[in-house]
């Protein structure tokens, strides 16, 4: 579709020399000179256009070029393929010295043209203002009042008063046609049927008059009208009232109250806006006889309930005459799926009106949130259109709408099934899905969002597959695939359970693993990798969030949570790697806030750090696990801290030390990195110096260390840097522990260490303490080593 | 309001060139007041910084597209045969949404709507509660239009490039000046009867 000519094109734009230019805008200026406009012209403006669109800096085109161009885009005569042109090119010279655009004589092309120069050329507002001055004229000659009140009488008289028989057929009829068959026929509905009321987008005809074109567009820019100037200064309007000699078109049908011609214009446009509404509401309840026609009543639904909102915003005595259309529409919408994607205006109306009109708005929220994201998730606008529904109007849904709350597993299907276009959605949204009661739930959902990627591509597959393929095997089949998971019996209760709609039927499953098992099969279909790759992002707002408000309690579940699903997760690649990594800085995170869950959960913790696979596994998020015990298991952190405690660490940490430092003879290469290994020796030097009894044992295992470090199996397995800093760091901590109370102030320092007393204090300031500990290190540092 | 369009390519270019994502074609609506730019900078800046607004949404467009078809199992578009006319093109096209929150890039919210035929990207760039629905509907015709009047799907050639009068004259019926047009097949029909014209001369 693209080419290298073309590329070779722009570059030629882009490059070309300042002589080559200057001599092509002679030659424009001399074809523009000329009367007779061929293709020739044509074919130079495309290249000026080209040449000035192509580089991002502006060019500046000769002064007699710029004006033959406005002399072009002004007159009236010109055709509009050079109008066209001359006025692309001169909105891409903005910025030039434009004369007075304004002023030109011209027709209501032109004027359009030049206000797109105009608004182009930057917020000059002047010239903004005198071309919308000029507009305006166009309109209606006389000028007295205020513009926007002039606008709005416009814009009733062609949405409310627009013709309702057909415009007459410029080519009408041949030879044979007698002047009778020349009369207008009536507009029809979509369906064919004639028009049963006044004129809308909805209402078909062979050919239209100028005022039915007129109230195309009025409809079309009606909303972003009456956001604008609904409000604006609404004092002027009423007394210099033109209103009621309007001597625009009568209406043909439904007669109007003549209360409403009192009305101020805004008001009164309002009121117009809103029977216009109403009778596309009901307008789109016919069965168009054209595909494209369905779709624009849809479109007409969506853009009629957002405008009854902002009428209703604007002046709530709308709501009544409102509500009782919107929810005779929800009432015809609701069990429809291929209307969802009005069921959110709808929604929204419901969310800002409810409750002035004291309306139960359950049922529409029960149905915007479990039947839209359980089975409309692969639709991508309205998976977006939803995520935006939910952002907006997270607030209000978090305090008055129940079931919102509770919905979050439902909530996490569009995501799951489109991660990359609604990651920052989410991010957003997620925070105020966390609560102190679904926080567990959420984490566990988290992780496990792949395999919601997986159910969701499973249950879709199935449902399109044959009849015969849905059958439920019998549970003594031993399955092959995802596919046939879905539908064996041991597996279901699984895949249900992933696919729930609401929350509080469990955190998590018990047989997981067997559930990510049986999904290893889709691991690297793309769509999964690409969820995987959006979950730490979630995992990482998740804990950021729950750190705001965690307490106690729920610091320590988590940690549990942790520890419990760092191996358990579905097996995608870098996946476990990346939430490891996440989990490792969250740990510490908040170790920090609650210093005590070590000592709280150290039964866990010890089971987790002697287990010497967890180092293979999981080797970065082990070494955290590792520090933490070492930095934050002391009675300064929690006076619930014993010595039994602490030597049972050390015991369970010794042997790990022991085992994974063995120099076999047939030893293959050690898939752990010396980093575990200083690790483990600065932390059970740390609980060393807080249980001094143990410090024997510990300087025999640091010397120990010492000369594995020096063996020559182990030189290679590591390089000559890693093996000279496990030296460096068994050799420090040996001398450190030498003097108990000094290694004690060193690896386990008080938490009042942060103080400003412990530097300004000069008995107690750490840069004695670190002179002290310089002198005592030089001093040993003649101890050969070992 | 609509606040630009813009045709810019998809896919690594064939035929040698690195896989920049090259911009064909950008309109402004310029809807949105602009913050007056800090002083004593260079009097095309503000051309500059929408230049570099339009790159910024291309690229992001490309990336969702090669991701939705990544995740939709599709095969590269130069793999594929050319769809036999452009409503089938438009039809099987790929549809995508996202949203680019303020100050990136632009200074106020806005909502971007794509649409991938084969090696080419059509995209609107939307405000943020715009009616997308009627906006996709746009976004399809316009695109049918363009693939049409500007051969896109024959032979490989330059139109795109060199005819602008004939998308402007597009966008002139179909989306003018940035106005989303609730119009039903009639107004399409009288519409397309006026492109048609203006097309032949």
């Amino acid at each position: 579709m693209f080419t290298a000519g073309a590329e070779s094109l722009i570059k030629q734009a882009r490059e070309i020399q300042d002589e080559d230019l200057q001599k092509f805008y002679t030659r424009v200026s001399k074809l523009l000179h000329g009367k007779d406009f061929g293709n020739e012209t044509v074919d130079s403006l495309q290249r000026l256009y080209l040449i000035v669109s192509a580089t991002k800096y502006s060019r500046a085109l000769p002064e007699d070029v710029l004006q033959l161009l406005q002399d072009l885009l002004c007159s009236s005569k010109t055709a509009e393929q050079f109008q066209a042109l001359s006025c692309a090119i001169l909105r891409e010279t903005f910025p030039c010295d434009l004369r007075n655009l304004s002023d030109e004589e011209g027709n209501s092309k032109t004027i359009s043209h030049v206000a797109e120069v105009t608004l182009a050329q930057g917020s000059n507002q002047d010239k903004v203002s005198s071309v919308a001055h000029r507009v305006l004229k166009c309109l209606e000659a006389r000028q007295p009042e205020d513009q926007i009140n002039l606008v709005s009488r416009k814009l009733v008289d062609w949405l409310r008063y627009a013709s309702i028989q057909q415009g007459v057929q410029l080519s009408s009829g041949g030879f044979f046609t007698s002047p009778r068959t020349r009369q207008p026929s009536p507009i029809t509905e979509v369906d064919g049927a004639v028009a049963a009321d006044f004129f809308t987008v909805l209402s078909l005809g062979q050919s239209y008059t100028e005022d039915q074109w007129m109230n195309m567009h009025a409809f079309s820019m009606i909303r972003k009208w009456l956001l604008c100037y609904s409000t604006d200064g609404s004092g002027n309007g009423d007394t210099d009232d033109k209103s009621e000699v309007d001597g625009s078109v009568m209406s043909m049908v439904s007669a109007t109250s003549t209360s409403s011609r009192l009305l101020p214009p805004k008001e009164r446009l309002r009121e117009k806006a809103f029977e216009y509404c109403h009778r596309l509401i009901e307008q789109s309840d016919r069965k168009a006889l054209k595909k494209s026609d369905a779709e624009l009543q849809k479109a007409c639904l969506i853009e009629a309930v957002t405008v009854m909102d902002i009428i209703c915003r604007e002046d709530p005595s709308f709501v009544y005459r409102a509500f009782a259309c919107v929810k005779a529409l929800y009432g015809r919408l609701s069990g429809d799926l291929a209307f969802s994607r009005a069921l959110l205006p709808i929604a929204q109306f419901y969310l800002n009106h409810s409750e002035t009109a004291a309306v139960d708005s359950e049922a529409v929220y029960r149905q915007l949130f479990t039947r839209i994201p359980s089975e409309l998730f692969q639709e991508p606008m309205l998976a977006f259109e939803f995520t935006q529904f939910c952002r907006v109007n997270v607030k209000v849904l978090r305090e008055s709408v129940g079931i919102f709350k509770h919905s979050f597993p439902n909530l996490f299907k569009p995501l799951a099934w489109n991660s990359p276009a609604l990651i920052s959605e989410y991010v957003e949204l997620l925070p105020s899905l966390i609560g102190p009661d679904t926080a567990i739930e959420i984490l566990h959902s988290l992780l496990d969002l792949p395999c919601l990627t997986a159910a969701l591509d499973i249950q879709l597959r199935s449902a399109s597959s044959q009849p015969s393929e849905r059958v439920p095997l019998d549970p003594s089949v031993k399955v092959s695939s995802s596919m046939e998971a879905f539908r064996h019996p041991y597996y279901r209760g699984m895949f249900l359970y992933i696919l729930r709609d609401e929350a509080g039927t469990g955190d998590t499953i018990d047989r997981l693993s067997v559930l990510h098992e049986v999904l290893a099969d889709m691991a690297d279909s793309p769509r999964i990798v690409q969820c995987a790759q959006t979950t730490p992002i979630l995992l990482q707002v998740f804990f950021n969030e729950a750190a705001q408000f965690a307490d106690e309690k729920l610091i320590n579940q988590l940690v549990l949570v942790i520890l419990e699903r760092s191996s358990l997760l579905y097996d995608i690649p870098n996946y476990k790697r990346e939430v490891q990594r996440v989990f490792s800085s969250q740990l510490l995170v908040l170790c920090k806030l609650h210093p005590s869950l070590i000592v709280e959960q150290c039964k866990e913790l010890m089971e987790f750090s002697g287990t010497t696979g967890n180092i293979q596994s999981k080797e970065n998020f082990y070494t955290h696990v590792v520090w933490a015990i070492g930095e934050y298991l002391s009675v300064s952190y929690d006076k619930r801290c014993t010595v039994e405690q602490i030597t049972a660490f050390f015991e369970t940490l010794e042997a790990v030390l022991f085992e994974i430092t063995q120099v076999r003879l047939s030893a293959s290469i050690p898939t752990y990195s010396p980093r575990v290994i200083t690790m483990l020796l600065t932390t059970l030097s740390k609980l060393a110096s807080r249980s001094q009894d143990l410090i024997p044992r510990v300087s025999l295992f640091l010397s120990k260390m010492r000369s594995f470090a020096r063996s020559p199996a182990v030189s290679s397995w590591y390089s000559e840097e890693d093996i000279e800093e496990i030296h460096t760091r068994a050799s420090e901590l040996i001398n450190l522990l030498k003097l108990p109370s000094v290694a004690q102030f060193v690896l386990a320092p008080s938490t009042e260490g942060t103080s400003p007393r412990w530097h300004r204090d000069t008995n107690t300031s750490l840069p004695l303490a670190m002179r002290a500990i310089s002198k005592v290190l030089q001093r040993d540092s003649s101890f050969s080593p070992g | 309001m609509v606040h630009g369009f813009l045709i810019h390519t998809l896919c690594p270019v064939s035929a040698g060139s690195s896989s920049v994502c090259r911009v064909l074609y950008t309109r402004f609506f310029c809807s949105e007041t602009l913050v007056p730019l800090p002083a004593g900078l260079d009097a095309g800046a503000e051309r500059l910084l929408q230049k570099e607004q339009m790159m910024v949404v291309a690229r992001q467009v490309k990336s969702a597209c090669t991701l939705s078809r990544e995740a939709a199992g599709k095969p590269p578009p130069e793999s594929c045969l050319p769809p036999l006319d452009e409503v089938v093109a438009v039809q099987e096209a790929d549809c995508g949404v996202f949203r680019l929150g303020a100050g990136e890039p632009f200074q106020v919210e806005k909502t971007v709507l794509w649409l991938g035929v084969l090696s080419l990207g059509f995209s609107l760039v939307c405000e943020p509660h715009e009616n997308l629905l009627l906006a996709e509907g746009t976004l399809r015709t316009l695109a049918r239009h363009c693939l049409e009047h500007l051969h896109l799907l024959g032979p490989p050639g330059t139109d795109v490039l060199l005819k602008v009068d004939r998308t402007e004259v597009l966008l002139d019926r179909l989306l003018p000046h940035g106005q989303l047009l609730f119009a039903n097949h009639r107004f399409i029909h009288s519409l397309e009867k006026e492109i048609a014209a203006c097309m032949a001369k």
